[in-house]
């Protein structure tokens, strides 16, 4: 894979970004609703105030003057400030990252592990007791929405069989290997839902990529060739199976994203998906405007990987 | 006496599907002996290449299954033996190639990894040495340009050139049999030429036999010793060559040599080809009785009832009709 190729894609990322921001800022821009709405419903404000406060704060101005102004403080490393949590924005979002990309990507990791190992035994011996056990619990997995098996964990876990907490908490009062095996101990319910829901998709990507690879001429060259089963399955298989699955995974990591925002929501994981859902509820704009965007960019982030991940895996893309 | 290394006896390869059995391959007998070339022909799914396939044991089972017959190579039936005993033969003794270049290699790995990979294999070698080795096969192919080209990658090859690069995995091990799975069908006409003698310059640098599948009549004519003509599943003719063409006994047989494009005759331009009319039936549980009788206009009310035997009507020529 070249250098120059990769640099390519980074570079392409730039004005991704920047008609991302523009979209966002316009889309809230248009919503109904703003920090100073309550203002105006509020009797004890006199009309005449909230109109020289939403002056002030150059509420009035046309969008695009207001967008030019947001990116310019952006751009300074200043993201605003949350009129609901009284704090800097960038502050506040950089406490609660950690905590959602921990969460993320402890599932992704769970997933990967498992759904591609299932995926491609399955794959490999199509119809057989295992792949029909693989399938129906992916099945399950798949269509079970998050909410719902978030509530059926915690039923089971929390409430029937009181092993794990039920409620996330940032506050934990305890030092050394006790406060990680707390934090442990409360991440393993959101991790499994999301994980669930992730590796079920996987499991099915991969079977259904597995069974096209088996077929196709150069594997059977492959075991022409003496080099035994597993090699051929691991070698030859395995990776060009993969090359559809990296694309899908990444199609649905808008998805993965929306799931995260519910599960943080269920276990009350104080990460940024819950803060967008409270700031929406509160009309905090600026930290709604901050979160959309960050995951923006976790998506965009995720494509590049993709992208990468694609060229390595198939010297088509980038050696023409 | 030449040793015979491939005696096929009565195979039967066949596959389960949801409309019922497919008897791809059902009762074959042939036989290569060590330095020739035999011609397998016959139109398309007459079972040629699950054959080949079967010989190498390659067949998905299921939906396959041997079905019966044995599959002597160098005495010794491979039918019992398990993969691992399978592997020692693989590319080591009998290699193949087959018909589509272009998806024969995988195109996530360079040429020369996929050569290395069987040289590394089964002579033992270091990845080094290997890939020194993958640059000399493809050198004894004439690809121009070896110790670059084993760092590309199948699709900054061409048609002709990856099968040059097959033939070349093929023969990294030296086998003894070359099994090739109609390798020119799917190249342009002037490319098919230069690989037939490709394969026929290493088979005389390497003193290998060579089992040539094909449906081109004129390509047998030109580079097999003896020939087995397939139809329907069942060897209907095995003879010399020489013999073949001048005294095809078998009906199939005859018209498959009327059907072969002559330049002659073509400049006549009144004398077209005669294809033979029909299609080759379904494999699926066949009717007894001679499986050409549909296409066949001697056929008569004995080549329904049942199947004609393989008779031996001249010193190693066979036919499989009542004629
Ligand atoms: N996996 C399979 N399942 C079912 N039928 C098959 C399978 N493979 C081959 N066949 C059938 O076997 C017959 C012979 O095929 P093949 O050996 O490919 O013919 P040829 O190489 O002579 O053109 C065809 O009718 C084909 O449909
Ligand atoms: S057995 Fe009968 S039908 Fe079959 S090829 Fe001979 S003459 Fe024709
Ligand atoms: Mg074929």
């Amino acid at each position: 894979m070249s250098r120059q190729w990769i640099l390519r894609r980074i570079l392409l990322v730039i004005p991704a970004m920047l008609g991302i921001s523009v979209l966002l800022y316009t889309v809230l821009a248009l919503a109904p609703g703003d920090p100073f709405s309550e203002l105006a419903q509020n009797p004890a404000v006199p009309p005449e105030v909230a109109a020289a406060l939403r002056a002030k704060f150059g509420l009035d101005d046309p969008v695009w003057v207001r967008y030019g102004h947001w990116f310019t403080s952006m751009m300074r490393g200043d993201w605003g400030f949350s009129f609901v949590s009284r704090m800097d924005v960038d502050t506040l979002i950089l406490q609660r990252l950690p905590t959602t990309l921990i969460v993320i990507g402890a599932a992704q990791l769970m997933a990967i592990l498992v759904a591609l190992p299932v995926g491609v035994l399955a794959g490999i011996r199509p119809y057989s007791v295992f792949d029909q056990i693989a399938n129906t619990l992916a099945f399950i997995g798949f269509s079970l929405p998050t909410f719902f098996t978030g509530l059926l964990l915690i039923l089971v876990f929390s409430i029937q069989l009181d092993w794990l907490p039920f409620v996330y908490r940032a506050d934990i009062n305890a030092t050394g290997w006790k406060f990680y095996w707390e934090h442990i101990r409360q991440s393993i319910m959101p991790v499994m839902v999301l994980g669930l829901f992730q590796g079920a998709s996987l499991v099915r990507y991969v079977r259904s990529s597995v069974l096209d690879v088996v077929k196709l001429d150069y594997v059977i060259t492959a075991r022409s060739k003496g080099i035994g089963e597993r090699k051929v399955v691991t070698k030859h298989v395995v990776r060009n199976a993969l090359i559809p699955v990296v694309t899908l995974v990444m199609l649905q990591m808008p998805v993965v994203f929306g799931g995260a925002i519910v599960t943080e929501q269920i276990f009350r994981v104080p990460g940024i998906g819950s803060l967008l859902i409270s700031a929406m509820l509160a009309n905090d704009t600026p930290v709604v405007m901050a979160v959309t965007f960050v995951f923006s960019c976790l998506v965009v982030l995720c494509n590049l990987i993709a992208d990468v991940l694609y060229a390595w895996l198939d010297p088509r893309i980038s050696y023409r | 006496m030449v040793e015979t290394l491939l005696e096929i006896h009565g195979l039967k390869t066949w596959f389960k599907t949801d409309d019922g059995m497919v008897r791809a391959v059902d009762g074959v007998d042939l036989r290569i002996d060590h330095g020739e070339t035999l011609g397998v022909v016959g139109e398309s799914g007459c079972g040629k290449t699950v054959t080949a396939r079967s010989v190498l044991k390659l067949i998905d089972m299921p939906p396959g299954r041997f079905e019966g017959g044995r599959i002597l190579w160098r005495g010794r039936d491979l039918i019992p033996l398990d993969d691992q005993e399978m592997n020692k033969i693989r590319a080591r003794e009998i290699a193949i190639i087959f018909q589509e270049p272009m998806t024969s290699l995988n195109p996530v790995y360079t040429v020369g990894d996929q050569i290395a990979e069987v040289i590394a294999l089964h002579q033992k070698l270091g990845r080094k040495q290997a890939m020194e080795g993958a640059a000399e096969m493809l050198r004894l192919v004439n690809i121009p340009n070896p110790q670059h080209r084993v760092h590309d990658y199948p699709h900054q090859f061409s048609g002709g050139m990856r099968q040059r690069v097959m033939i070349a995995m093929a023969l990294s091990c030296q086998p003894k049999l070359l099994i090739a799975d109609e390798p020119t069908t799917a190249l342009d006409v002037t490319i098919q030429a230069q690989i037939l003698e490709l394969m026929h310059e290493m088979k005389d640098r390497f003193g290998m036999a060579i089992m040539l599948i094909t449906h081109a009549m004129g390509v047998v004519a030109e580079t097999c010793q003896r020939v087995t003509v397939m139809y329907a599943g069942k060897v209907v003719e095995e003879a010399p060559v020489g013999e073949l063409f001048g005294q095809p006994r078998h009906p199939y047989t005859q018209g498959l040599i009327r059907s072969i494009p002559r330049v002659d005759r073509a400049a006549e331009k009144k004398q077209r080809l005669e294809a033979i009319s029909g299609t080759v039936p379904s494999l699926l549980d066949p009717p007894p009785g001679c499986r050409f009788a549909a296409r066949c206009r001697y056929a008569s009310d004995i080549c329904v009832r049942e199947m004609p035997p393989l008779k031996e009507v001249a010193p190693g020529h066979f036919v499989r009709c009542v004629l």
